[in-house]
């Protein structure tokens, strides 16, 4: 076993060795530009992004006329949301989302609001998921959007999405989820789910960085987009810019392992998974598992060890790479919004970890890192006033906390 | 973040850990920070009646590795200074020791103000025994 180990897999991925063989080539000889229609350098790039986009098309349910390629999910988010508002400005100026969403979309969506788009944010329950009948009583008849996410990206919970796809299309509302976490990871078809726009990206399923794709409905509605990027009209005129090919053709590659591989895969994380939770619950006392454990990614847990903070538990285990909810690993010094938004409490906040399995994860790894996490834990506790209090029986609801 | 050399030195090996008795009136207790602010620190200062010397000193804290330095640092310096003495240090000091970033200098704020807290506390509880004994002998 190989220190350090890589457990962040919601962060990013290891490209595998498979797409790197796929783009190599890409990166060397073949160097045309897809666009090019007159010579066969043109010609071999475009062959190779079109059988990318089969692929891209393949591995969620759709067709390769509804693939748009983008440099990733946050230009996926991006184009989804802004070129929806801007199209169907006459229709309506109402989008619907969720308090936990991603960043990208956040803050798409206040760049909107100041733009005059009329947003709302979905509260979620404490299980992390988002009450349908808040949904449908959200719906106006200015209602343009739902975008809601398949899989969050800090807890691994799986949005009703098959559901919200039903209700946006009975009130004939365009339906965006950000599928960067779920896409390559858990079964996804846009047709059967009823989505209309959905954000995929390489990097999280074991591709490259900087590529990514918005799928985009043809049929049934046909969904269009007011182009973001101005320029030489590429993508069917919704993302104009050349493509990066190496980078689409490590996407395809990534999305048809991720097919292939899906049912053995999501197995062996969900194995691993049900492991590392196991080994942590039965050794340690007031750990709470964040978000619904029925409707979850197989290769998210995110637990708060209450009474530890966050980032000194990083500390201690320093050889293993995860993530933690707590403000003093973040840049804005405030704790994880997704889990101030299940109303879990912001202690809970500062003492959550995120572990991310992986492919190339391994059995000896998890036994490693729920080994290394239960001692510091321990040790952390001896330190702890608070865990002292608790088991003192004290109601630290009650006490006055001299806050600063 | 990079931390100190120091700073995981304390990490690693936090000096003082543990509690006193809070009802001892020897003992003066600080407890400063809040759980949802992610951190929370408790000092405890024993003094020697006699002589306003601090002979031991204890911490507790949740927080992260920067908070657990600063206050594992304090009870280092404090233990044989006098009460008075032990006012005097500053969270600057505990920067400086610790060549804490810009971000954690909070953390070495929360140490004076535990220090502060505990000194305090400390003093309140000796001049109500002072007070205490005074009017017994009344």
């Amino acid at each position: 076993m190989k220190l350090p180990i890589y457990m962040d897999n919601h962060a990013t991925t290891q490209v595998d060795p498979r797409v790197f063989k796929a783009m190599h080539p890409y990166l060397t000889n073949i160097f045309g530009n897809s666009a090019s229609r007159n010579h066969s350098f043109g010609w071999e790039a475009e062959e190779a992004t079109e059988k990318a986009r089969k692929q891209v098309a393949d591995l969620i349910g759709a067709t390769s006329k509804e693939i748009v390629f983008t440099s990733g999910a946050t230009e996926s988010d991006n184009l989804a949301l802004k070129g929806v508002a801007e199209m169907y400005a006459e229709k309506g100026n109402h989008v619907i989302t969720a308090a936990t969403e991603h960043k990208a979309i956040l803050d798409a969506c206040k760049r909107l609001e100041k733009e005059g788009l009329r947003v709302t944010y979905l509260p979620v329950q404490t299980n992390g998921l988002i009450d349908l009948d808040q949904l449908r009583a959200a719906i106006t008849d200015k209602t343009i959007l739902i975008s809601i996410m398949y899989a969050n990206n800090e807890i691994g919970v799986l949005q009703p999405v098959a559901e919200i796809g039903k209700i946006a299309k009975e009130r004939g509302v365009l339906f965006h989820t950000d599928g960067t976490q779920a896409a390559g990871k858990i079964p996804v078809n846009v047709t059967q789910d009823n989505i209309d726009l959905m954000s995929i990206s390489a990097h999280k399923m074991y591709g490259p960085k900087g590529v990514g794709a918005l799928y985009v409905r043809r049929r049934n509605p046909r969904v269009q987009l007011t182009a973001q990027m101005d320029g030489g009209g590429h993508e069917r005129g919704m993302r104009s810019g050349t493509l990066n090919v190496p980078g689409i053709v490590g996407l395809g590659e990534a999305c048809a392992i991720a097919k292939a591989e899906m049912p053995e895969e999501s197995k062996r994380l969900a194995y691993l998974q049900d492991k590392l939770k196991d080994r942590l619950l039965a050794s340690l006392d007031e750990v709470y598992i964040n978000g619904t454990q029925e409707h979850r990614l197989p290769n998210n847990l995110n637990i708060s060890f209450a009474y530890v903070e966050g980032e000194s538990l990083l500390m201690g285990i320093n050889d293993v790479a995860v993530s933690s909810g707590s403000a003093c690993t973040s840049a804005t010094l405030e704790p994880s919004y997704v889990l101030k938004a299940l109303g879990a409490g912001d202690d809970l906040a500062h003492s959550s970890i995120r572990f991310g399995l992986g492919r190339f994860n391994t059995d000896e790894e998890v036994d490693y890192v729920a080994e290394k996490v239960i001692d510091v834990v321990k040790k952390l506790r001896e330190l702890s006033p608070l865990y002292e209090m608790f088991k003192e029986g004290i109601d630290m609801s009650k006490v006055q906390w001299a806050a600063h | 973040m990079a931390y100190s050399d120091k700073v995981l030195d304390h990490y690693n090996h936090p000096r003082n850990v543990g509690s006193f008795d809070k009802s001892d009136p020897n003992v003066g207790t600080g407890m400063v920070g809040a759980p949802e602010c992610g951190d929370v620190m408790k000092l405890q200062v024993k003094v020697n009646p006699e002589t306003g010397v601090i002979e031991d000193a204890k911490f507790k804290t949740f927080g992260c590795g920067s908070a657990i330095a600063s206050s594992s640092l304090a009870t280092e310096w404090l233990r044989g200074r006098t009460v008075d003495e032990a006012l005097a240090i500053k969270n600057t000091d505990i920067v400086n020791e610790l060549s804490l970033p810009p971000v954690k200098i909070h953390c070495s704020v929360l140490a004076e103000d535990a220090i502060k807290a505990a000194i305090g506390d400390y003093k309140k509880k000796s001049s109500a025994t002072t007070a205490g004994a005074q009017s017994v002998n009344a």
